[in-house]
């Protein structure tokens, strides 16, 4: 396997430009020639297929919800950036490309990044003209605040609610395009399988969710919009239905899988209360602005927050980190919380949550500046929590929230199988190893509105592609694989639901590769997870059949695919020694505690190659050069 | 606590429904009504019996995907919450809960507690948007929006389309999902082009799905998790008033 990056050469300021125009046109007449199938409609998703449509290309879309407009972006609270400099306050294409490299630790590919900051501009505008309600000034000017990280205010947002809204734009762009025709949209269908004809990826087979049956969908192109994996975690704030199936069958037919270990564990989320829980619920980090962290200085202080006086807390964040205080990015809040709860100093009932305080915020911009900014936000911590955040400060603590892995794609978003494309979360490219706060909107955005939309035409001009039908008898062994695969699990008949499973498996992760990892804990999971996966297959209970509506045979794939990836998810981090980002290696630390990375080594990404079934897989690797910015320590003090 | 639930069980949308009762053991204050739903499958799951299908994704109130009428209420008893954002410290030990579909001749039943709100995605590609290509947009702050308008809009835009209003409303009528999409519209420059197209292709395509007509009732207001005004149905109606004088 070998990973080219086709990166145009040159200075960074012009790649983009000059691979524009050296990528060939399809002739106009000709893209209504090519079917182009979309798996997923989150941002990516969406307006991929939108965009694609609107250029003449048959489109296909395929989600797994009832309605395209669910998709897990759609949760995305706090904001989205772009290089704007509508505030004035020093911000550029460039200070947003380094910031975001120095986001990453290091460890994202340097032209993707720019290229990324460059279209960041053309998404603000795109939103505004599709009707997104973002935040506006008195005068009308749009709103800025700063997040996560970032010391300019470059965020753009529509209340807590920014990637609904960004969501509802792109899903009403692709609905005008089913409505005229050119997108045919399948909800309530799930990817199972990648169909590859003579190295090239032909299609898709998918399971109609209401009445069980497999459906084979053939195009010139296919793209994986298919989100990230957190809920190998068990817990997390992804929705239900987010899952690893789509890119880990493509995997298994082929495409690389890159830098599976870095997930990001978000610090401000609500904490955990039991056994029973389904999910984490994220509070947007925007809270960060104007809330304060801190934790009691004495060890298990059972005073309530309010009777706790200002001399005995410590604002942990503002006192480690003076410049960046509060906004210190995610990795290292999570991990300050972590320390703290680990010291003895966390507070709640079960010890395990840091204070999250408004009450100078209250009295400094008044409490209805505080609701027109954070209203939802505290309405929904009310709602789960039954304490009130305008009395008394929130309780938090980090959850697992986004993977930067994913497939390894080449800069024209295509992964190592040709004809398969990658966008958005599932793939591996513009974060490094640490996402920054409000990027992931602009990433899932600027592949789908304008990267992807220029790159597949390169390809599908660049590329013969013979006729075929999905009588080939690649669609009929891989339909044949999945019906295989569903009677192993209905045949089971054992004594456990597969949500049980995920849990065992989501221990696992949480404890020993989750924020603090080390290698005696990494090698404990590699051999826990084999005997859990061992044991699914044997004692997994999935009532009903196969060609019915079946919600337990949906989650029990899903499981099943979990229980294969979490183990190259630890064997990636075992690899990777050093710690950069969301990976976080116990051995490899400052004096201080914090990520040590190690650039001779690792300034690489890590893609995994699946060499079948019982075979170790194995790591390639795409070295990192940094020619634009200066590689150095991330310093947040 | 132990918690009696009368649930909707109708095998697919061709099969007549009934209520079943189950008793859920083991819930706790602090569970998700969903979670108890989950409680539920896992426990009929280890007896060998179908799980309760019903719908649900993000679980935090905002993909709109759990619908569910709880006691005859759509999301059940809280004001502005989803069902999943309902907690079980809302019910006693040894409480009885009926839970059904959310019930409408345009979101006919899938299986169980599932139905099917395709009816909403369609009225959206009759005209739930702003005819707009990717690249051809101006500079975001060439289009200037007062704060109090944009505010206005983005309360309509709120909507999460779930169907709470449709399932609450008497007449199973659709008129605050379709007037949030308008109002957001019609309250921005950029809808303006189209204004009067729209409205009059999404309150068509509205009434060829089978949606009830409004009669005032203000149901679907005190059911909408997101706590969309009547006074945008009111703005729909003089949209659609004015679209019919003076379109051509």
């Amino acid at each position: 396997m070998k990973l080219q990056s086709n990166v145009p050469t040159g200075p960074i300021e012009k790649s983009w430009d000059k691979h524009r125009f050296d990528l060939k046109l399809v002739n106009p007449a000709n893209k209504r020639k090519f079917k182009i199938l979309v798996v997923g409609t989150g941002l990516a998703g969406s307006a991929a297929a939108a965009s694609c449509a609107e250029l003449g290309y048959q489109v296909e879309s395929f989600c797994v919800q009832d309605s395209a407009r669910r998709a897990h972006s759609i949760a995305a609270q706090g904001g989205v950036n772009a290089a704007k400099n509508y505030p004035n306050d020093g911000d550029s294409i460039w200070r947003l490309f380094y910031d975001t490299i120095k986001g990453g630790d290091f460890r994202a590919r340097e032209a993707n990044v720019y290229r990324l900051a460059q279209v960041s501009s053309s998404i603000i505008d795109q939103c505004v003209a599709q009707g997104v309600p973002f935040a506006r000034e008195y005068g009308g000017t749009l709103s800025n605040r700063s997040f996560g990280g970032a010391q300019v205010s470059r965020t753009f947002y529509a209340r807590g609610q920014t990637g609904q809204q960004l969501l509802l734009g792109a899903y009403s762009a692709l609905m005008r395009q089913v409505g005229a025709g050119a997108v045919k949209l399948h909800t309530r269908r799930e990817m199972l399988d990648l169909v590859v004809i003579d190295g090239v990826a032909r299609g898709i087979i998918v399971r109609d969710l209401v009445t069980g049956k497999l459906e084979r969908h053939m195009g010139d192109a296919v793209l994986l919009c298919t989100g990230g994996y957190s809920n190998v975690f068990y817990l997390s704030t992804n929705a239900n239905t987010c899952n690893v199936t789509a890119t880990w069958r493509a995997y298994k037919r082929g495409a690389a899988f890159a830098n599976p270990c870095y997930t990001q564990i978000h610090p401000t989320c609500v904490p955990v209360t039991g056994e029973y829980q389904s999910k984490l619920t994220l509070m947007s980090e925007s809270l960060r602005n104007d809330g304060r962290v801190w934790v009691p200085l004495k060890k298990g202080d059972a005073r309530k927050p309010q009777d706790i006086p200002e001399a005995e807390r410590d604002y942990y964040l503002e006192r480690k980190y003076p410049a960046f205080g509060n906004l210190v990015p995610r990795d290292i809040a999570s991990r300050a919380a972590k320390q703290m709860t680990d010291d003895g100093r966390g507070v709640g009932k079960t010890g395990l949550s840091v204070y999250l305080d408004f009450k100078d915020a209250i009295s400094r911009i008044g409490l209805d500046k505080v609701k027109e900014k954070y209203g939802n936000l505290f309405d929904m911590y009310h709602h789960i929590t039954d304490e009130n955040p305008y009395e008394q400060p929130m309780r938090i603590y980090p959850a697992v929230h986004y993977t930067m892995g994913g497939l390894w794609v080449d800069y024209n978003l295509m992964t190592t199988i040709p004809g398969l494309f990658c966008l958005g979360e599932a793939n591996f490219s513009d974060h490094g190893a640490n996402r920054l706060g409000a990027s992931a909107l602009m990433q899932g955005l600027a592949d789908g509105y304008f990267v992807l939309p220029y790159t597949i035409g390169g390809y599908l001009t660049g590329t013969k592609l013979p006729k075929v039908t999905t009588d080939h008898a690649a669609f009929v062994e891989a339909e044949g694989d999945v019906i295989k695969r569903t009677k192993t699990l209905l045949d089971a008949k054992g004594k456990k639901a597969p949500s049980a499973f995920h849990r065992e498996l989501g221990h696992i992760m949480w404890d020993k590769v989750g924020m603090g990892r080390n290698a005696k804990g990494l090698q404990e999971a590699l051999s826990k997870i084999p005997e859990v996966r061992a044991e699914f297959w044997k004692n997994v209970s999935v009532v009903g059949v196969g060609e019915d509506f079946n919600q337990t045979l949906e989650r029990a794939g899903r499981v099943a695919d979990f229980l294969e990836f979490g183990e190259l998810l630890a064997k990636d981090a075992l690899t990777r020694e050093e710690s950069c980002g969301g990976h976080f290696r116990e051995e490899h630390q400052t004096p201080d505690g914090e990520a040590k990375r190690d650039d001779d080594k690792f300034a690489h990404v890590a893609a995994w190659e699946y060499k079948g079934e019982g075979k170790a897989p194995e790591r390639h690797t795409e070295p990192l050069t940094f020619d634009n910015v200066h590689i150095a320590q991330r310093n947040y003090a | 606590m132990n918690i009696t639930l009368k649930v909707w069980r109708q095998k697919n949308a061709s099969e007549a429904g009934a209520l079943v009762e189950y008793t859920v053991s083991g819930v706790v204050p602090e569970m998700s009504f969903l979670e108890m739903l989950d409680t539920l499958n896992e426990q009929l799951v280890a007896k060998g019996q179908d799980p309760v299908a019903f719908d649900s994704d993000c679980r935090e109130g905002i993909c709109g995907m759990c619908d569910l009428m709880i006691d005859g209420q759509a999301h059940g008893p809280d004001k502005g919450a989803t069902t999943c954002q309902l907690h079980m410290r809302r019910y006693k030990d040894g409480a009885v809960v009926t839970v059904e579909p959310f019930r409408a001749k345009a979101f006919p039943v899938v299986k169980d507690l599932c139905v099917d709100r395709s009816s909403f995605d369609r009225i959206q590609q009759a005209g739930g948007f702003v005819s707009i290509n990717t690249g051809n947009a101006v500079d975001g702050n060439a289009i200037l929006i007062p704060h109090d308008k944009a505010e206005k809009a983005m309360d309509a835009a709120a909507c999460i389309g779930c169907g709470a209003c449709v399932a609450a409303c008497p007449n199973a009528s659709a008129m605050l999902f379709v007037a949030a999409k308008v109002s957001q519209y019609a309250l921005l420059p950029q809808g303006q082009p189209e204004r009067e197209k729209r409205v009059l292709a999404m309150r068509d395509q509205m009434d060829s799905e089978g949606f009830g007509h409004c009669t005032n009732e203000y149901e679907c207001e005190a059911a909408c998790p997101k706590e969309i005004k009547v006074s945008n149905i009111a703005r729909l109606n003089r949209e659609y008033l004015r679209a019919t004088l003076i379109s051509e």
